[in-house]
């Protein structure tokens, strides 16, 4: 068994309102020090077996067509986890 | 009589008001169900609000994938008018067939509103009953409706017209250029988050200056749609 995981980050110039929230909260609870948080998904696509070049290929093509919106998100990294 | 598909996803909420509305506009309503390989020929499709598939993965997004959706596409491209309320803009937007997105509202909270827009384009299958500039007030509900486009997209949007309802007042999700709604090129394809099919019979509308619950603004929308198919026919 292996895992491809894919991240995906709103783009830098979205403004993220969850993330901002997330980064207005923490210093409420005593975590000083963070100038700002954005706050991504991460999928992580189970294999049975070797993830094959074709089979990352599928998942990079799966991240850039349906994991993200290409409008509002980056495809930050794909990446393989034994 | 002009038939209206009404497409049900798994967690549409509002296709029975949106049934509704077509009925009251004077056409018949056809009910679509997104496993549905067919549109049951239909002259015209209303995708209505609601949380689809739970909003899972983005808001749409699941429902792009959908059977009927395909059919959807193929039509909306061969010139059938579509009309994305609410959820079913961001279904819009996530098959392509509109530019931009929806993001979380910049409050993050859910909003509940009757809601002035005003119609900048009166040109398209679903506001030509529309007076241009016309002020309506319809309501709003929603929790990622802020809409959201790169800068050379909303100038494109702007210069061709494509901008089709603004909200007047208030932005009350924060949406780029306090855009409501938006048509694709042809003017077939129209999409907004406010909901047309809320304020469409006298004592069910939002308030309006002659009575309480008054408001019929919305009915246009529907009423447009059998003025394109009849000047197309």
């Amino acid at each position: 068994m292996a895992t491809i995981v894919v991240h995906v980050m709103p783009k830098p110039e979205i403004l993220d309102p969850q993330g901002k929230a997330v980064g207005n909260a923490l210093p409420r609870l005593g975590f000083d020090g963070f100038e700002a948080v954005r706050q991504g998904k991460r999928f992580e696509l189970t294999v049975d077996g070797e993830v094959t070049e074709e089979l990352l290929g599928k998942a990079r093509e799966a991240a850039e067509t349906m994991l993200s919106n290409p409008v509002i998100e980056d495809v930050v990294a794909v990446e393989v986890v034994a | 009589m002009a038939r209206i598909g009404v497409v049900t996803f798994p967690g549409t909420l509002d296709d029975r008001d949106a049934a509704r509305a077509v009925r009251l506009a004077g056409a018949e309503s056809v009910n679509l169900f997104h496993a549905d390989s067919s549109l049951q020929d239909v002259d015209a499709v209303v995708l209505p609000g609601g949380f689809s598939y739970g909003d899972y993965l983005r808001a749409g997004a699941i429902s792009r994938f959908s059977p009927i959706m395909e059919r959807v596409v193929d039509a909306a491209n061969g010139g059938m008018p579509v009309l994305g309320i609410c959820n079913g803009f961001q279904v819009l937007t996530e098959v392509h067939l509109l530019p931009g997105s929806m993001i979380k509202n910049d409050h993050l909270h859910f909003v509940c509103r009757d809601q002035v827009l005003r119609v900048e384009n009166n040109d398209t299958a679903w506001t030509n009953a529309y007076e241009a500039g016309a002020e309506i007030t319809i309501p709003l509900k929603n929790q990622d409706g802020q809409y959201v486009a790169d800068e050379h997209t909303l100038d494109e949007l702007e210069a061709e017209g494509r901008v089709a309802f603004r909200y007047v007042g208030v932005n009350p999700n924060g949406s780029r250029r306090d855009i409501a709604g938006v048509t694709n090129a042809r003017g077939n394809v129209v999409g907004l988050m406010p909901h047309p099919e809320h304020a469409v019979e006298a004592g069910f509308g939002p308030d309006s200056r002659e009575a309480g619950r008054g408001g019929t603004d919305g009915l246009g929308f529907f009423t447009s749609a059998l003025n394109a198919l009849l000047a197309s026919a």
